[in-house]
């Protein structure tokens, strides 16, 4: 099973006497896994510990069954996109993806195929040939990306890799790991940007001073949330009759006309009460609903109630 | 693939040597004697002896090259191997790539080997040349056996003496954030080595160097009456000795960067 998964367990890193993460539990399966969380979190530290650049203090990781004490084996399956911007000097951005993949022991021939391909999947073919020094920071970060893919990886890291790209190229980058999600790929990422992560993502990591918050599928991350009641948004014609109708129930806390007029925000405890008292008033007595969705199961509302950051927009 | 590997690494240590301005200084460094001995051959018209000629290449090779070129030279370029890529935040590039931590030790070693050797190599052999080349009975050497085995000697313990202050210098760049105490540290060692205690000189690369050296360099002055004596190892002991600490250097970085840690981080 650990041969499909990224496997932490009871991972701590100290940095000398500052604590980087404590005590991580996880299991990441294939598919896009979000880490967020605000600067100093761990998201990094965690990404650098699935990588080997740091070990851990204590606890043991594997990355579908691979260390990073086994450098050879575990490189070929996994790629990091660091979020450090530092080049060697005067490389071009071709010669930083061929140099890597030489690295790997790639043959000239074989180098040169890999390199072109993952310049054309991040969009770089124009300025492959230009130092890196002159590129924009969206254009570096996309070359490390290129760097990080070019071998093709099982499990790709990237950190903040959306950050200083322009929103067509944020755009082309989702696409991108969207597609190499779907190709199998466990890709695990850090970003600030929480809709863009909300679109992507089949999970999400909430850290929070080193520790893990809360992990899973968003939906049911925010179903435990409990302590906060759930928003749930009724389209209708009438809301303000519908609002006196649901009102009575106990688990409503709150329930007001949404700011357009043809819809009700209902803040409730019991989601289930809720939904199915709403199939009442649609099969019993005939009230009008267009639609009814979860107004705050997204990943900025959970940021927000086990966070509590106001910068997550 | 493992050659595909430890050549990429070599190359791009010797692209870091060569092509790179900080690095320049030791092209001078390497080639100033030169520059002395060749206004002596064009400018100097009285008659040359070659035991005299002789003496004053040993002291060049043993006084400046074995103790201030090659030594700046090779703490510049082995202490740099991992903490210069430290400092400029690329070692990552090295540390993601699948490849055994040993051989990237031993590649970048290589790298640094090759490029001292080089420079040095050539600046000793055309010392030797111009040194030589420019009196009739120092020509008459030059034609002679004896003249290509002491060349040869002089090129040897070179290559020594890079490989001994190489590793030094990697150890020292590996164990220690700021190298520049224990270079100090280092070269004051090695500078004094003649008037140290008997054991302490057992511990400078210089000792090693002394009994594999062509020609004796003259120690005159207050040097002179300070000096300690030493029995020098035999040759073979200083050829194997110095490839042995070579070697157990190599062991030792290979250990620590299986342990290194980029720290470098923003979070």
């Amino acid at each position: 099973m650990s041969e499909s998964l990224i496997v932490f367990e009871g991972v701590s890193k100290f940095y000398g006497e500052v604590l980087g993460v404590n005590q991580v539990d996880l299991t990441i399966a294939p598919g896009v896994t979000s880490l967020v969380g605000p600067n100093g979190s761990g998201k990094t530290t965690l990404m650098n510990l699935m990588t080997g650049l740091v070990r851990p203090t204590q606890g043991r990781l594997s990355v579908i069954g691979l260390t990073p004490d086994d450098p050879e084996r575990f490189f070929r399956t996994v790629g990091y996109c660091t979020q450090f911007d530092f080049f060697p000097p005067g490389v071009t951005g071709r010669e930083l993806v061929w140099d890597t993949l030489r690295l790997h022991g790639l043959t000239r021939a074989e180098a040169s195929r890999l390199t072109d391909e993952a310049i054309v999947r991040v969009g770089l073919t124009e300025a492959a040939d230009r130092r890196v020094a002159g590129y924009s920071k969206g254009m570096r970060q996309r070359i490390r990306l290129a760097q990080s893919i070019a071998h093709r990886p099982t499990v790709l890291v990237l950190d903040e890799p959306l950050n200083g790209l322009d929103p067509m190229a944020r755009a082309e980058s989702i696409a991108l790991f969207q597609a190499l999600a779907k190709e199998g790929l466990h890709v695990v990422l850090s970003s600030h940007i929480l809709h863009e992560v909300d679109r992507i993502s089949d999970r999400v990591v909430l850290m929070s001073n080193g520790y893990v918050v809360a992990e899973g599928d968003i939906h049911g991350v925010r179903s435990e949330v409990t302590e906060h009641p759930m928003q749930v948004l009724v389209r209708c014609p009438h809301p303000h009759r519908l609002a006196a109708r649901v009102f009575a129930h106990e688990h409503v806390v709150e329930a007001k006309v949404h700011a357009d007029g043809r819809g009700l925000l209902v803040r409730t405890r019991d989601a289930e009460a809720f939904y199915r008292l709403v199939q009442g008033l649609i099969v019993d007595e005939g009230e009008e609903i267009d639609t009814v969705a979860p107004a705050d199961d997204d990943v900025h509302s959970v940021y927000q109630y086990l966070i509590g950051e106001t910068e997550a927009s | 693939m493992r050659t595909i590997q430890f050549l990429t690494i070599l190359r791009r240590e010797l692209a870091a040597q060569f092509l790179r301005w900080r690095g320049a200084w030791i092209y001078p460094l390497a080639l100033g004697p030169l520059f002395v001995i060749s206004m002596h051959a064009l400018h100097d018209r009285s008659p040359c002896r070659l035991d005299e000629e002789s003496a004053i290449l040993a002291g060049i090779f043993q006084y400046f090259y074995l103790r201030v070129a090659i030594f700046f030279a090779c703490a510049a370029v082995f202490s740099r191997l991992f903490r210069g890529e430290m400092a400029d935040r690329t070692l990552h590039y090295s540390l993601l790539a699948p490849l055994r931590r040993e051989l990237l030790v031993a590649a970048k070693f290589a790298g640094g080997l090759v490029a001292m050797l080089a420079v040095f190599g050539v600046a000793v052999a055309a010392c030797f040349y111009v040194m030589f080349g420019h009196f009739p009975d120092g020509r008459a050497f030059l034609a002679e056996g004896a003249a290509m085995a002491q060349f040869s000697n002089y090129l040897g313990v070179t290559a020594l003496a890079v490989l001994g202050y190489g590793t030094i210098f990697l150890l020292v760049g590996l164990v220690f954030k700021n190298p520049i105490l224990p270079t100090l540290l280092v070269l004051a060692l090695e500078s004094w080595s003649g008037i140290l205690p008997a054991t302490l000189q057992h511990l400078t690369v210089t000792y090693y160097l002394k009994p594999l050296v062509p020609v004796e360099a003259p120690v005159e002055g207050i040097s002179a009456i300070f000096t300690v004596v030493v029995d020098p190892p035999a040759p073979w002991l200083s050829v194997v000795g110095l490839v042995l600490l070579a070697a157990a250097g190599l062991v030792y970085a290979s250990r620590r960067v299986r342990r290194l840690e980029i720290e470098y981080t923003t979070d």
